[in-house]
This record gives structure tokens, C-alpha cells and sequence, in this order.
């Protein structure tokens, strides 16, 4: 697989800790997704609401009706220096 | 035999000169074989005698004093090393899962580096050690313990406030969480951090009301931090001042008595306090050549504290005083300001200044014990 290729996000990609003798190493902290269920959600560019959509599901505000839906930002772990 | 300068040259060798358009006499010139027949060489004892410290202000934030006796590079490195050469803690990474508000990762990220940050002394400045970042670019993996890294998070999200007024035109108001504060920031102790960083002497910003950023309901920022400690050179969030400076303590001669109501015009001329009013008394007015015969019970100008001059050389615009008065700044005597960001106190921070100093002395005096071998 070639490493430009979109790769799901799961829960491993994660900076780690190391531990050394009499120093405490930190813990392991997940920042990747909730990936355990298939739901999308999505924001109404109407209401600005949450909407779950499943797969195949009309593209459509469950509260407003609305058509146009706004993808979420990626839950991704992002770094940056704070310079 | 060597020439002794008279204690009138001394003093006029050791003011800077201060005119209408120029400032004279910049230079200083006590270091041998400037004046012939005159020693000048460094002695410590001679050192040791003429120097002083006198402390006029001494908070926790803010500290000023008179550093009097030394030469300006010796001063000036003190500012440098208190600006440039004392380590604190500062957020360094910013780890953010989710940043839905306005602000930018990048801007959100540097202002959280920019807020100054207490906790326990000792464990800020004996326990935390610093952290290296890999110089070959290699992964940061097990390079952080306990006692070189400090984790930080900021979880918030803002959502409407069911209890409000219909009519309620405040956010703050309006909105749960709408603006993010520095308090907002939790510490998360790890390992021995526990011992060091907690009740009191947790990690917490020092001013908790800073305000990071904005947000509307639906946005949310969740982020983790690391701090490590730095130093100001490399930027300046590490600095453990807002501000160290010094100036030179201002100097005001009276050439010729000033009465009367050019008296009152001279101390107008001055900060407030600068220049005192005191009436001629009749021995004053008795003496031959004082200036001040026949002038029994009329105001005269009297100089009380320069300290508080600002040296704005507003008197020399008046032609009536542009020959009556000699400004000047005292060369040795250096009234340092030191602002503390919170991490440090004041006065610490100039006591570690020379700490670093003697530290760098003593590095170089192996280098040039090396040389001379």
C-alpha cells in the first residue's frame, strides 16, 4: 500500500511514552477516533445541528431539512509548536 | 609615585554630561593607562568597598534597586542574562484533537505558549530538568518523563444556556463556556510530579484571567499541552521577565541660586518631587557670595530627589535656566527595574542573574587557563 493512500484512522496512531528507571514515563494517551460505529455525523449549514447520517441515508437535516450538510473536522491529532 | 586625581575629578570623570542636544562625556575611562601616571588596575578590595545595593521596591512582581559601583558592560550583563539565560516553564506542544472555533491551530497554539505559568519553586527549579528535543529529527518517542515534561489540557465546549433570559443579549451570558480562559487549562500531575505540584504549589497560570479564545454553541477546543523549560534566547515565552531594565541615576547641579518665581518655574520644569522649595534663612542670606544676600525669606530652588527625574532636559529650553543648571547621569549608579512574568520573584531572578554570571566566569576562566597552557 503506498503510503499517499487515504488510511483509515484508528485508535494506534499515537505518540508514546518510554519509561526509564525511577522516572515515571507517561501513559499512553489515545488520540485517535471512536471508530466503533459506522455513523457519520454531519453539521446542518442551515442550523448548525448535529445530524447522523448512516450510509445511503438522503443527505438531508433531520430537524430542519435543510440539503446542505457540512462535513466535521477530521478527530485527527494535530501537532504544533507553540511559538 | 603615582598621580592621585583630586575627588572634584573623580566625581566630574563619573557623570555623563547631559546638554540641550548632546550627551557628553559618554565613555568611561577608569581603565589603565588612559590617564598617565594613574593606576587603574581592577582591585577586588577597592571593588568590594565601593559597592552597593539598595533595594526601593521589592514585590513579587515587581522589584527595583541600585546597582551602584560596578561599569556598564557588568550591569548590562546582568539585564541580559535575566531576559535571556533563566530557565522556566513554558508550553512548548500543543496536541490538539479537535478545534472547531475561529482561532486558528497555529495562532491558538501560540498564544497558549504565551500565557506565564506558577507552581512550586522547588520543583521548577530543582526537580524539572530540561528536555531535549532530537536534533536529527528522529521520533520523540520515550524521551518524556516526569521529570522533564508537564501535561497540560484544555477541554471546552460551548453549548447554549438553557436558563437564561429570552432577551438576554450577553454571550457570556447567553453561552456556557463562551469565552475560554487561562483557568480553563487543567494540570495533569504525573509520577513524582505529585510530590512537588500539588495543593498550592500546583501548576496554574499566574494570571487566571487571560482570555484565550471565543467561542459560539457547536464549537469546542480539546487539546493537550507539554511544557518544558527554555530560556529566553531561544523565545521569549521562556523569559522569566515582562521587563529588566536599568537606567542611570539622573544628576541636577545648580550653577546659581534660582528665586523667587523663576523658583517655582524650575520645579515646574521637573516631575513632581524632583525639585524642592525652601525659603533663604538669614545665615544663608549673611554669607558673602552665596548669591542670596539681600534675599532673606524668598523661595529658592533646591534640589530633592533626582531619582525621580525623567531627564525630559525640559529646563534647558528656558533661556533663563540654560546656564544656571548642569544635567548629568551617574555613571556607576544603575537603578535596575525588574518586572516578574510570576514564575520567578524579582528579586530571585536578579540573584540568579549573578549566579548565572559567576557560572560563565568560571567556564571561561577553564578556557583560558586551556589557552595559556
Amino acid at each position: 500500500m503506498s503510503r499517499e493512500q487515504y488510511q483509515i484512522p484508528t485508535g494506534n496512531s499515537q505518540p508514546s511514552y518510554g519509561s526509564a528507571a525511577g522516572a515515571t514515563a507517561f501513559e499512553r494517551r489515545d488520540f485517535g477516533v471512536d471508530n466503533s460505529n459506522t455513523t457519520m455525523y454531519y453539521t446542518c449549514g442551515d442550523c448548525a445541528v448535529r445530524v447522523p447520517l448512516e450510509k445511503g441515508a438522503p443527505i438531508r437535516c433531520q430537524k430542519c431539512g435543510a440539503r446542505v450538510l457540512y462535513k466535521e473536522r477530521t478527530k485527527r491529532m494535530v501537532q504544533f509548536e507553540a511559538r | 609615585m603615582p598621580r592621585k586625581p583630586s575627588q572634584a575629578e573623580l566625581e566630574q570623570r563619573n557623570i555623563v554630561g547631559i546638554e540641550a542636544e548632546v550627551v557628553t562625556n559618554v565613555t568611561s575611562t577608569d581603565y589603565p593607562l588612559n590617564y598617565p601616571g594613574e593606576d587603574h588596575s581592577w582591585d577586588i578590595d577597592q571593588f568590594r568597598d565601593n559597592l552597593r545595593i539598595k533595594f526601593h521596591q521589592n514585590d513579587p512582581l515587581e522589584a527595583s534597586f541600585s546597582l551602584i559601583g560596578v561599569d556598564a558592560s557588568i550591569a548590562n550583563a546582568f539585564r541580559r542574562i535575566m531576559i535571556a539565560d533563566i530557565p522556566t516553564l513554558a508550553v512548548e506542544t500543543v496536541f490538539i484533537n479537535n478545534n472547531t472555533s475561529v482561532i486558528q491551530d497555529e495562532v491558538l497554539s501560540h498564544r497558549l505558549g504565551l500565557i506565564p505559568f506558577r507552581g512550586g519553586r522547588d520543583g521548577l527549579h530543582k526537580f524539572l530538568k530540561w528536555w531535549k528535543k532530537p536534533t536529527d529529527g528522529s521520533s520523540t518517542e520515550g524521551t518524556h518523563f516526569d521529570y522533564n515534561t508537564v501535561l497540560l489540557s484544555l477541554n471546552v465546549a460551548c453549548t447554549h444556556n438553557e436558563n437564561a433570559d429570552e432577551d438576554e443579549t450577553d454571550p457570556t451570558k447567553l453561552y456556557n463556556h463562551a469565552h475560554v480562559y487561562a483557568k480553563d487549562i487543567v494540570y495533569e500531575p504525573i509520577g513524582r510530579q505529585t510530590k512537588y505540584f500539588s495543593g498550592e504549589d500546583a501548576i496554574a497560570p499566574v494570571n487566571p484571567d487571560i482570555l484565550i479564545a471565543k467561542l459560539r454553541p457547536g464549537q469546542e477546543i480539546d487539546l493537550t499541552m507539554h511544557m518544558y523549560k527554555g530560556v529566553g534566547s531561544d523565545h521569549a515565552k521562556f523569559s522569566p521577565v515582562a521587563t529588566a531594565s536599568y537606567r542611570l541615576l539622573p544628576t541636577i547641579t545648580l550653577l546659581q541660586p534660582i528665586l523667587g518665581n523663576d523658583a517655582k518655574k524650575f520645579a515646574k520644569c521637573f516631575p513632581p518631587g524632583v525639585i524642592g522649595l525652601e525659603t533663604v534663612t538669614r545665615k544663608e542670606a549673611a554669607k558673602k557670595g552665596s548669591g542670596y544676600e539681600g534675599h532673606e525669606g524668598e523661595l529658592k530652588a533646591v534640589v530633592k530627589d533626582t531619582m525621580k527625574d525623567t531627564v525630559s532636559r525640559e529646563c534647558l529650553r528656558h533661556a533663563e535656566f540654560k546656564d544656571t543648571v548642569k544635567l548629568g547621569r551617574r555613571r556607576d549608579h544603575f537603578i535596575f527595574s525588574i518586572e516578574s512574568t510570576g514564575q520567578w520573584d524579582s528579586d530571585a531572578i536578579f540573584l540568579e542573574s549573578i549566579a548565572h554570571m559567576k557560572e560563565k566566569c568560571r567556564r571561561l576562566e577553564v578556557q583560558v587557563v586551556n589557552m595559556v597552557r
